[in-house]
């Protein structure tokens, strides 16, 4: 893995080794001195040309905990609000000796442009391109995940996969790169996938996708869900007739407290709630929902740290061969952390 | 046509792709056709293996100029044009200032003749500014020397029904066609690339076929109504292909255009978010691709028309939604359709003298352009070696525009020499000179 820009194409084996080394990085998260020294010297760029405060502060302290060095390049207020091209700003940074840029752009595919030319040599890690994906975004999710069906299971999360996990995501999933991201990641590990959302916010061409699509999210919890992540919806879209009012949209597919009930009486005590952030309460997800202990939200948000520590140490620690097994590379660093 | 030009002996090429045949050009016309022919006096060209065609004719040329000579200027589209075997242009209004007045059309007309390597013949827009609002003085630029009969807002659909009737109906005072972009804007706002299976995956706004597919029906109706020309550019989608048949099924006075790319290309290319395959109308599915080449095959496609369309490479090196809309196609087109049409037993290089020149020059009334290869016909004439195979590369073509789809690609065919009025523009592949007389033509 020379960069890390979608799930589409991350295979099975590159995905277990992100989420294993993650679940090694969340031991670090947890410990008092939440710092590794595996990027020393190494300097990490958050290049953010779509305000993203969330998922800029995520890597920041993924990179600082890493011990790289993090310099944070907003868009806005830049030279790039002045005019200058990503082939600039990427030759700039290219000089300044970047050795990973993390993107988050407004125009799907800008991750890729740096990634197939020469504008730039550094690692590009996509933090979530225009409708098209976020897939660290989607590997938070996988973990989290991850965590509830290995302990339903009674086993370790090390090594698995999502075999059987009936997993529904539901909202507008024409304009979301993380529905994208999860859609590819969740058939790698072998959940099934089912998407809930009005006809207008499904994509043209989504009967290839490798999942279920359902209008009617009532029936999808009655036929039995794990896992329900539910889509940030924005309140505008009713302006472009994506839907008639906002009352509407989350009467017929909102999360809210009847549906919250409903997980009760249909007898589906450990299915958990997901939501990528930030919730718009009351329009997807009821209040009551967000805050239920079936609610991961905040689990998220804190597994993403791990991933994307995960993400920027697979790809900065030189070892780029697929790994056989998938067994951690850096075990040298746990000796250099007890001294510390 | 009485130009003192020369006098050129083609020795053995085969017309048409026909029987071998020698043809001897003087003066700016054919002379006399057949066979042991005598070189007396003549510059002998020896095209044994070669085929002899008439010059190409495009009906969809961007030249850039005025205003965009970082683009592209007059000289330099139309070296591109010679050399991919074009002896006449249209070049389309969407300059800066846009060709919507006789001042402009004329200054377009009269950059062409001084370059001296093609016939350019502009077309007129179809609104002032081409913002689809008023109607440009298209009687003006009709009587003007450059003698406009095509009229295109060309980039922009003529998408106000009423508009688009007075237009089809104003054009028949002067036999003029109306060429529309057919793209309904509401359904195209802000679409990036053919909406479906791949837009679906790599989250690019999507710009549906039904978008193109219902304008071309609406005008087609609105032609036969006032009983006008219409012309459908660059026809991308299957379901064109089906309503122009039907079209002319019922006698409607309807021709269309595809381009060379999207009688190879895919929108699976998108997949590299590479925006050198980024143009309008987008680059659609096989299925589509295999419509256009059966639509042009069978003649509900009339002509081949490039959309040569170059851009700064700063256009292109960004962001595929930052990027700008358009290739190069003027020195490819040939061997591309050589490679879709021809290699695949579509059509013969008759039939391709007819989509590339005779039907072309037709739908633009160029009375001296895609004439037959006869005895007292104007001296348009390419010779092609259809056994010649090449590589793309953009760096080393005449138009400025590096933004060719076709990079990398080995492609058959290739322009031996191009007779413009009789005079050689182009020999041993390679530029030759201008029309001898361009200079002063130019300074007149």
């Amino acid at each position: 893995m020379k960069h890390l820009l979608s799930t589409e194409d991350l295979s099975l084996a590159n995905a277990i080794r992100i989420l294993d080394t993650a679940e090694e990085m969340a031991a670090v998260g947890d410990r008092e001195v939440k710092k590794l020294p595996a990027l020393r010297g190494r300097t990490v760029v958050n290049l953010f040309f779509e305000d993203s405060t969330r998922t800029r502060i995520s890597f920041e302290a993924a990179a600082k905990r890493l011990s790289a060095d993090v310099i944070n390049f907003a868009a806005k207020g830049s030279s790039v609000s002045k005019g200058e091209s990503l082939k600039d700003t990427a030759q700039t940074l290219s000089a300044m000796g970047a050795d990973a840029v993390v993107i988050r752009h407004w125009a799907s595919g800008a991750p890729h442009r740096l990634a197939s030319t020469d504008w730039i040599d550094a690692a590009v890690i996509n933090a979530g391109d225009g409708t098209h994906e976020h897939p660290t975004q989607a590997l938070l999710d996988a973990f989290t995940m991850r965590r509830h069906w290995a302990r339903l299971a009674g086993t370790g999360s090390e090594g698995a996969d999502l075999k059987g996990m009936r997993v529904a995501i539901a909202g507008d999933v024409l304009h979301s790169r993380v529905a994208r991201s999860n859609v590819w990641l969740l058939r790698t590990l072998g959940a099934e996938v089912t998407l809930v959302a009005p006809p207008t916010l499904l994509p043209i061409g989504v009967e290839k996708w490798p999942c279920r699509v359902s209008y009617n999210m009532d029936e999808t919890l009655e036929q039995g869900v794990d896992a329900v992540m539910m889509l940030r919806v924005q309140g505008e879209r009713m302006n472009a007739s994506f839907f008639p009012s906002t009352r509407e949209y989350s009467r017929r597919w909102g999360f809210d407290d009847n549906r919250l009930h409903a997980l009760d009486t249909l007898g589906m005590k450990d299915t958990i709630i997901m939501h990528p952030g930030p919730m718009n309460r009351g329009l997807e997800i009821s209040a009551a929902a967000a805050d239920s202990p079936r609610s991961t939200v905040l689990a998220q948000v804190r597994n993403g740290v791990s991933v994307r520590m995960a993400a920027l140490y697979l790809l900065l620690s030189g070892d780029t061969r697929e790994p056989a097994a998938p067994a951690l590379a850096y075990a040298g660093t746990h000796s250099t952390k007890e001294s510390n | 046509m009485a130009a003192n030009t020369g006098t050129y002996l083609i020795r053995g090429a085969s017309l048409l792709g026909g029987e071998p045949a020698d043809v001897l050009i003087r003066d700016g016309v054919i002379a006399e056709t057949g066979t042991g022919l005598s070189d007396d006096g003549a510059t002998v060209i020896d095209a044994a293996g070669l085929v002899a065609l008439p010059g190409m004719v495009d009906v969809h040329t961007h030249l850039r100029e005025p205003g965009r000579e970082d683009a592209e200027t007059v000289e330099t589209g139309t070296r591109a044009a010679a050399l991919g075997g074009y002896t006449a242009v249209h070049a389309m209004a969407n300059s800066t200032p846009v060709a919507d007045t006789a001042g402009v059309v004329e200054q377009v007309y009269s950059l062409g003749q001084a370059a001296g390597w093609v016939d350019v013949r502009p077309v007129g827009a179809v609104t002032v500014g081409l913002a689809g609002e008023q109607l440009a003085e298209l009687g003006a630029m009709a009587d003007s020397r450059a003698r406009v009969r095509m009229f295109s807002d060309d980039g922009i659909c003529v998408h106000d029904p009423v508009l688009m009737r007075r237009a089809l109906e104003y054009v028949k005072a002067f036999d003029g066609v109306v060429a529309q972009h057919a793209q309904e804007p509401r359904l195209t706002a802000g679409a990036q690339m053919n909406e479906g299976e791949v837009s679906a995956v790599l989250g690019l706004t999507g710009w549906p076929a039904v978008a193109e597919e219902s304008i071309i029906a609406r005008d087609v109706l609105l032609a036969q109504h006032v009983g006008s020309r219409l012309h459908v550019c660059h026809v991308s989608t299957a379901g064109s292909v089906e309503i122009i048949r039907w079209a002319k099924q019922r006698g409607i006075n309807v021709t269309a255009e595809v381009t060379p790319h999207h009688l190879l290309l895919t929108d699976d290319l998108v997949r590299s978010y590479d925006p050198v395959y980024k143009v309008n109308p987008p680059l659609r599915t096989d299925a589509d691709v295999q419509a256009l080449r059966a639509g042009l095959a069978d003649g509900t496609i009339d002509v081949v028309g490039t959309d040569h369309a170059p851009h700064p490479s700063e256009h292109k090196e960004c962001e595929w939604a930052q990027a700008a809309m358009g290739m190069t196609g003027l020195e490819t087109a040939l061997s591309v359709v050589q490679h879709t049409m021809i290699e695949t037993g579509l059509i013969s290089w008759a039939d391709f003298a007819r989509v590339t020149s005779a039907a072309a020059a037709k739908i633009g009334r160029l009375e001296d352009q895609g004439r037959p290869l006869e005895a007292g016909e104007p001296a348009n004439i390419i010779l092609v070696d259809r056994a010649a195979r090449w590589t793309v590369e953009p760096a080393k073509m005449a138009t400025m525009g590096r933004n060719s789809p076709f990079k990398g690609m080995e492609l058959p065919g290739k322009v031996v020499a191009t007779f413009f009025k009789g005079h050689p523009t182009v020999l041993d592949g390679k530029l030759n000179t201008p029309y001898p007389h361009a200079a002063s033509v130019g300074a007149a």
